[in-house]
């Protein structure tokens, strides 16, 4: 076994990992708050995400057509893309809770369940159709922002590019704010309230349907974050982007403890690191005979373990017993 | 008796406008269309029966011999008939939401597929493959075996998980599945990867109808067994205890229901059937590679049992039915016709058709599809087009508060 090369790619995979965690973290975060206020697994969330990546990239190709992508200052781009992303994804949110999960609040559990995939799947297509007819196409590519191609060179075998520390801060940025709006305002208290019991916080004063509401505004707009981030990152996208990535964000939501913010972020960061090194190191490992198209399973596998032996996941004391 | 009349003029006067105009998609509907119509009118038994029968045993092979593509169509709606009614024990009586059902199907076509096709050889070594057509035969209650032991050991760690975490844990395994069968092309070449098996063998049936028309009638004899094995299923004991369990866990635990064995029937029932219907899929395509296993093949069959109804049998094959016609017919049809409208150069309201984007192809909305039957349907109507009786009685009243689904 090469030894060398084993330790060598190792700061490598790591960055690769936590970029990968971040993203899993901004999308599990969408499945974590509404699974916390309503106990109820979004799987719509992944197209709310692709719908994210989907307007950032129809943004940069019209400034592209313009001309004007490469004379407004990158930054202030990127700030615009991203905005019009979270507005786009969070008004979807808000939009499928009120026309296909409000009606079904009270029937059992997976009814409601079985209209989210139904909204999931609908929307993939309507992506899809909106797209074909717009511009033909709905295999896209993100346009290249020249300053975010550059690397900075670490050692001779490692290095970082510019957009992989954009999408780092971005999350990070966003995941503090987050942070400060669930535990250091009113509406975060509110949120907290409903989550707990929503009876008693209707009787507080909160208006549970509003809160409701809010929390797939912010859920929405930071899978449209994400979408966006993942756009730049990773450059292709289509309507059913979001399949895969979503599910292993609410792996990654499980894995935290589902219904806990702070766990989302642990969860997804230990999952994107795990699959870092699982699609890097089993080819070594196992001499080729498994490679990284095993990445997913690893994953799956992952869900799959933790809800056996741990389905609180890692920092779920926050379940409550209502099940 | 004016429905009798009616009934009968309807499959008559349908199945002589198909024949007079082979071509027409919307004839072709009109004729199942009857054949529904028999079903939910107001006739006697007797005669209901034989509308039925002569139209599926006489009129279809007859309508099929004058368009081929409608005997496909068919013998499609069989096979997913058959699997709507398998995912219909676990989802619609045993309550549990299962949305990686077409692994079980992949693994019943993938056992026939490997040895009824000279792949085999390059597992084993030699060349004793493919097996001889007659195998088939055996090879339906192998893949029936084998698929309810891989639903048995799937279901052993993840049934004590509740409803909506073991609907994901079962979608995993669907896509566990699908990549596996994609990447065991190496170390050892047991499914060819992404490039699939081919040709795999196709059963023998007796000389004396055309091949096809012969292959429709096993598919119909297939149905009618799982049929009669599902309604006995369902008055049956571990029936009952499914129904229970479905209703309220604890309540079903208290009267001795037990749990863990009867979730683990459901599965394996379920499963089985899945794997008999992909020995005959294999079979039918001849060829098949991943492709054919994908989550959206899983949802399309949650869509017919959530379309028909959850828990009934009519419904999971009316359901069936509607969502494989929509699929092959409808969405087709309408692409084509947009097509011809398209080269015509013809123009509406001012707009030359002829601009309309090349990628917008009608035939490849099955998502939407999918997606509208869900939606609509658990907002309207969750109890489906033909309810379940005792499904009926339960979603007319609403409780208040959801019945606990506990672990």
């Amino acid at each position: 076994m090469d030894w060398a090369l084993l330790i060598g790619i190792f700061p490598q995979v790591l960055l690769d990992g936590i970029l990968l965690g971040f993203m899993y973290a901004l999308i599990a975060l969408g499945y974590t708050m509404v699974y916390g206020v309503l106990e109820f697994i979004n799987f719509a969330h992944s197209e709310i995400f692709v719908l994210g990546a989907f307007v950032g990239v129809e943004i940069l190709l019209s400034l592209q057509s313009h001309g004007w992508l490469g004379r407004i200052p990158w930054v202030i781009v990127l700030v615009m893309v991203i905005l019009a992303g979270m507005i786009a994804s969070g008004l979807l949110a808000v939009t499928i809770e009120r026309v296909a999960y409000r009606p079904l609040r009270h029937a059992p559990r997976l009814i409601p369940l079985i209209s989210a995939i139904g909204v999931s799947f609908f929307l993939q297509d309507i992506i899809r159709l909106i797209e074909s007819v717009w511009r033909n196409a709905f295999n896209l590519v993100y346009p290249t922002i020249e300053v975010m191609n550059r690397r900075f060179e670490i050692t001779e075998t490692i290095d970082v590019s510019v957009r992989s520390l954009v999408v780092i801060v971005a999350a990070l940025l966003m995941l503090w704010g987050l942070h400060v709006l669930v535990n250091r305002t009113k509406i975060g208290t509110a949120i907290r309230a409903v989550a707990e019991d929503q009876a008693a916080a209707s009787l507080m004063g909160i208006n549970v349907n509003r809160i409701i509401s809010l929390t797939f505004l912010i859920g929405g707009a930071m899978g449209g974050a994400a979408g966006v981030l993942f756009g730049i990152q990773y450059s292709l996208i289509n309507p059913y982007t979001g399949f895969i990535p979503g599910l292993k964000a609410f792996t990654a939501a499980v894995l935290g403890g589902i219904g806990n913010v702070p766990g989302a972020m642990l969860g997804g960061l230990v999952l994107g690191l795990l699959e870092a090194f699982a699609a890097s190191y089993m080819s070594l490992l196992t001499g080729g005979a498994f490679g990284a198209e095993y990445k997913d399973i690893f994953a799956f596998s992952v869900l799959i373990l933790i809800l056996i032996f741990r389905p609180k996941g890692l920092l779920g004391e926050v379940v409550r017993g209502r099940a | 008796m004016i429905q009798s009349v009616a009934a009968a003029a309807a499959v008559a006067l349908s199945v002589i406008l198909v024949t007079v105009f082979p071509r027409s998609i919307l004839l072709f509907l009109l004729f199942q269309g009857s054949l529904l119509f028999v079903y939910v009118s107001r006739i006697p038994s007797w005669l209901r029966a034989a509308l039925l029968g002569a139209g599926l045993l006489v009129l279809m092979p007859l309508v099929g011999a004058v368009n081929g593509y409608y005997l496909e169509v068919a013998t499609q709606v069989g096979i997913f008939a058959a699997l709507a009614l398998g995912l219909n024990i676990v989802v619609g009586l045993a309550g549990l939401l299962d949305l990686g059902y077409v692994a079980f199907f992949a693994v019943g076509a993938y056992s026939w597929a490997i040895f009824g096709s000279p792949h085999a050889n390059l597992i084993f070594g030699g060349t004793a493959f493919p097996l001889a057509p007659g195998w088939f035969f055996a090879f339906l209650v192998l893949g029936l075996a084998v698929a309810a032991m891989t639903g048995v050991l799937l279901g052993l760690p993840v049934l004590r998980l509740r409803g909506d975490y073991l609907a994901i844990v079962t979608l995993g395994f669907g896509e566990v599945i699908r990549v596996l069968a994609n990447n065991l092309d190496k170390p050892i070449n047991i499914t060819n990867g992404p490039k699939g098996l081919t040709p795999i063998g196709r059963p023998p049936l007796p000389s004396w109808i055309p091949y096809n028309e012969g292959f429709y009638f096993l598919v119909l004899v297939i149905v009618v067994v799982v049929i009669v094995v599902n309604r006995r299923l369902e008055d049956s004991h571990i029936g009952r205890a499914w129904e229970a369990m479905r209703e309220d866990e604890m309540a079903a635990q208290a009267m001795g229901v037990p749990l863990v064995r009867a979730k683990l029937m459901a599965f394996a029932c379920g499963a089985s059937f899945a794997g008999v219907m992909g020995v005959v899929f294999s079979a039918k395509q001849i060829f098949i590679n991943p492709e054919s296993f994908t989550f959206l093949e899983s949802i399309g069959v949650l869509a017919m049992v959530i379309l028909g109804g959850m828990g009934s049998i009519p419904g999971a094959v009316v359901g069936a039915t509607v969502v494989t016609v929509l699929n092959l017919q409808v969405l087709k049809g309408f692409s084509l016709w947009l097509n011809e409208l398209k080269n015509a150069g013809v123009t509406v309201l001012g707009y030359s058709l002829a601009n309309l984007p090349t990628q917008l192809e009608p035939a490849k909305y099955e998502r939407m599809v999918f997606g509208v039957i869900l939606v609509l349907m658990m907002i309207f109507r969750p109890q489906g087009i033909f309810p379940a009786r005792r499904r009926q009685r339960e979603l007319a009243h609403p409780q208040p508060e959801p019945p606990s689904a506990t672990s």
